[in-house]
């Protein structure tokens, strides 16, 4: 059977368009943060929650080996769930930085002494603007940055134990 | 003097709303080409999500720093990756999906032609 030239393209045609749409459905249709691993933070400073003169750069956490920002509130009940996993971060002397996100000072303070605190300086971030500043999108999250305040790792959602095993290995 | 004073008002009253509204359609533009993270599905225009109120504070605050769109665009790229916005800039990661509507048109444009003068062939015959 002779095949003419139209056929063939039509063909060809059809079966790529079934390849694209195959690919697509395939295609994990979720927001993923693996891209922004390697990339730089941005300038930012962060006032401490205390409302007083302190507050951090992204001098300071040049010079630390390795930081962990970890966006927190009290109103959030996965926040509760990882604190543990800070906790034991900052045991094993990982400066942990944490940032009150759009939360009341009272209610985190109170969060702070019932759970423990882990962090070396908390920061708040009372309308959410900071955390842009972080590519941060809902919380908790976290990020591990390194000395050249290269993102290493973001977690999105609550540290659990492989997590938590990360993070120390990628900080060793 | 009076008349000084009556057209300053009338330039107020007239200018001030019409740059406000402009502001207000390139803001609405940019809200439309972000996509809200956290409901897939919506705009930033469209979702009454927290994050999606947080990013309209951080844009209205990037114009009023003098910002263009087109930098206001790479800074949430550089913050969220390119699945932050709706129309993705041309490199050439998604070159195929720029180019394919054009190949299309050309192919579909050659499949005519083809059946045009085969058509035609056929009737000469």
């Amino acid at each position: 059977m002779k095949l003419s030239i139209s056929k063939i393209i039509i063909f060809c045609f059809v079966a790529f368009s079934l390849f694209v749409f195959w690919k697509g459905l395939k295609k994990d249709n979720n927001y993923d943060t693996t891209e922004l691993i390697g990339s730089k933070i941005s300038n930012f400073q962060l006032i401490g929650i205390n409302n007083d003169d302190r507050y951090i750069s992204q001098e300071d956490l040049k010079k630390n080996k390795f930081t962990l920002i970890n966006f927190f509130a009290s109103w959030c009940a996965p926040c509760r769930a990882e604190h543990k996993y800070l906790l034991n971060l900052s045991d094993k002397k990982i400066k942990i930085i944490g940032i009150n996100f759009k939360d009341k000072k009272n209610n985190a303070m109170n969060f702070l002494k019932e759970l423990g605190d882990p962090y070396d300086f908390v920061g708040k971030d009372s309308n959410g603007k900071i955390s842009i500043l972080f590519g941060v999108y809902g919380i908790p999250e976290s990020i591990l940055l390194n000395s050249d305040l290269i993102v290493i790792k973001k977690i999105v959602g609550p540290i659990d134990q492989i997590q938590y095993d990360e993070i120390l290995k990628l900080a060793q | 003097m009076k008349i000084k004073f009556f057209l300053f008002i009338i330039y107020i009253s007239i200018i001030t709303p019409m740059h406000s509204s402009d502001n207000q359609t390139k803001l609405l533009n940019v809200y439309k080409n972000l996509r809200c993270l956290v409901c897939q599905g919506q705009s930033i225009a469209d979702s009454n999500s927290d994050f999606a109120a947080t990013i309209k504070l951080v844009v209205q605050d990037q114009f009023d720093d003098g910002k263009t769109e087109e930098e206001v665009y790479n800074f949430l790229i550089s913050k969220y990756g390119e699945w932050i916005v709706y129309q993705p800039t041309f490199n050439k990661n998604n070159l195929l999906l720029w180019i394919l509507p054009y190949i299309a048109l050309i192919f579909g444009g050659f499949i005519i032609l083809l059946i045009v003068r085969k058509t035609k062939h056929n009737k000469v015959n």
